[in-house]
């Protein structure tokens, strides 16, 4: 089940009937979409749909078991925090120069240019202040943050960001979200993975996953409530009216935006 | 006064226990180092048993007069296919594959050193002779201590990249497997250093004691590492004193010098105010 449709010439990323899993049966399959430069795409799907994957195959770390995905430019990563060691004897410095590695020589270690670029990253996420912090004593939006900031000094033009808003209050998510619109504004295209409805409609695509691709295009057109109800199952109960007959989303796993003490 | 300084500079007067205290320094610095990145890879298993895999090698060395480290060295490339091949058999696994060549190898040596046939100073190799140091062996240690510190300086930010997240790693361009081969060779390496010296039994407490006692009061990497380095250095001192007033075996008081570090690091930071440790939750 090939994809036809050709390949802009100038976008960053494509994937076209891309599936991918871990050995056993495929966790996603059916995925096609483009990237162009400037694109804001929100990834939306439930817990287990299968973002992550589709990040580790964008990411070059897991192959793709059919169809193909093409990445054009360089590519950083926000990861999920919950695997980062909170032990680790690192700053947030530290970890945002963490970012300088591939422009390194491997003989070589951060200097001055480096420590710059990394403190002017940790400025764009409002933590310049804290670059001296140790990285397990920041909060859990903080750290996000931190995250964000070695992923900005890589300078790359793909930027893929998985459930940043997860453990972030609503400040600093309208912090990251206008450092987005800046770096889009550049020409750089960002992928931010969200299980959350309403941060998925701010954004200028939509792809919606659940095991499969259930949709891409713009929010107002794609967030029809089939496409809802395929991509969280049958769990949509619409708003009590008032709205413009919105829908809510209970998903399996009941999520709440502060996971900050986890 | 004199009294006091006369007994801190008397032992240094022999030669025997000038090349220990170079030695022990010496063992601080590699061993201690690159212990911090032992104790953050998790990879204290294998520094327990890089040097019994090790074992046989060395007692083989020993009856047939090659030099210590080549047959540490040899020791080392055994037990590295043989637990390559058991590991591949299914109905092993991995983990208990390194048990039972570990085991195995360590019992081989075990067996040959106490034969009634071999030479006495064999058994030392469980204990090692830091009394026993012959400038040739300084230099040999001062050349792999010179070594793994300059592979730990280019390595550093990979390493640290690595240890903080290994699965986000790769996307920063540091390979998980590339730092996981690096700090394990370069463990062998500092095990080789350390083997004559504090023996079998007795070299991984270099490796893992002083970095456990630093992890307490450090927050950073480097002076981590520095901290680890200073009080091994320190424990090597205390033990060799110890050693020369109480008359007890050298190695045995340096090792066990560096686990009281330890202890006392442990004593020190649960009378202060928790440090930072806890986990706070501020608004973001
Ligand atoms: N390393 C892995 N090995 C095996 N299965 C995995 C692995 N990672 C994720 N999965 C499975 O793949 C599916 C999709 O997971 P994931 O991509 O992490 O979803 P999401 O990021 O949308 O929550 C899930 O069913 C999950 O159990
Ligand atoms: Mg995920």
């Amino acid at each position: 089940m090939l994809d036809p449709r050709p390949v802009s010439h100038e976008a960053l990323a494509h994937a076209r009937g891309l599936a991918a899993g871990y050995g056993g049966p495929p966790v996603l399959t059916g995925v096609s979409f483009d990237v162009a430069p400037g694109a804001r795409i929100a990834v939306l799907g439930p817990n287990g749909g299968g973002k992550t994957t589709l990040f580790r195959v964008l990411l070059g770390e897991l192959q793709p078991t059919a169809g193909t995905v093409g990445v054009r430019a360089r590519c950083a990563t926000v990861p999920q925090t919950e695997r980062t060691r909170l032990d680790f004897p690192v700053s947030a410095l530290d970890v945002a120069l963490m970012g300088t590695i591939p422009r390194l020589a491997w003989w070589r270690r951060p200097g001055r240019a480096e420590r710059r670029d990394a403190l002017e990253a940790l400025g764009l996420v409002g933590l310049r202040e804290q670059a001296d912090t140790s990285f397990g004593e920041l909060s859990g939006g903080q750290r996000q943050r931190v995250l964000v900031a070695r992923a900005l000094v890589q300078d790359t033009r793909l930027l893929l960001l998985d459930e940043p808003f997860s453990g972030m209050d609503s400040q600093s998510a309208e912090r990251l979200m206008r450092l987005v619109d800046r770096l889009v504004a550049d020409g750089r295209a960002v992928l931010v993975a969200t299980h959350d409805l309403d941060q998925a409609r701010a954004w200028d695509l939509v792809l919606c996953l659940n095991r499969r691709q259930i949709a891409f295009g713009p929010p107002d057109s794609t967030l029809t409530r089939p496409v809802l109800e395929a991509t969280y199952g049958a769990a949509i109960v619409p708003l009590p009216d008032g709205g413009r007959g919105e829908l809510a989303i209970v998903p399996p796993h009941h999520h709440d935006h502060d996971e900050e003490a986890r | 006064m004199s009294a006091v300084w006369h007994a801190l500079v008397h032992p240094w007067s022999q030669g025997i226990m000038q090349r220990a205290l170079v030695e022990s320094l010496l063992l601080s610095l590699s061993g201690a180092a690159l212990g911090c990145w032992v104790v953050f890879y998790e990879a204290s298993y294998s520094a327990e048993s890089l040097p019994h895999a090790m074992f046989p090698g060395l007692v083989v060395a020993a009856l047939t007069g090659l030099p210590l480290v080549l047959g540490g060295a040899l020791g080392l490339l055994v037990a590295a296919v043989a637990v390559a091949l058991v590991g591949r058999v299914p109905a092993i696994g991995r983990d208990t594959g390194v048990a039972v060549v570990v085991t195995a190898l360590f019992g081989l040596g075990v067996l040959l050193a106490l034969s009634p046939s071999s030479p006495p100073g064999v058994q030392g190799l469980l204990f090692g002779d830091i009394l026993a140091i012959t400038p040739g062996d300084l230099a040999l240690a001062a050349g792999l201590a010179a070594a793994v510190t300059i592979a730990l300086r280019l390595l550093h930010t990979r390493l640290l990249a690595v240890g903080f997240d290994r699965l986000s790693a790769r996307s920063v361009g540091a390979r998980p497997l590339v730092a996981d081969l690096a700090v394990l060779v370069l463990l062998a390496v500092a095990v080789l250093i350390g083997v004559q010296a504090l023996g079998n039994l007795l070299v991984v407490a270099v490796v893992v004691a002083p970095p456990a006692a630093a992890r307490l009061h450090c927050r950073r990497m480097v002076p981590l590492m520095a901290t680890a380095v200073g009080l091994a250095a320190l424990a090597g001192l205390g033990g060799l004193y110890a050693s020369y007033y109480l008359k007890t075996a050298a190695g045995a008081s340096i090792a066990g010098v560096m686990v009281l570090t330890y202890l006392a690091s442990l004593a020190v930071q649960a009378v202060r105010p928790a440090v930072t440790h806890e986990r706070r939750t501020l608004p973001a």
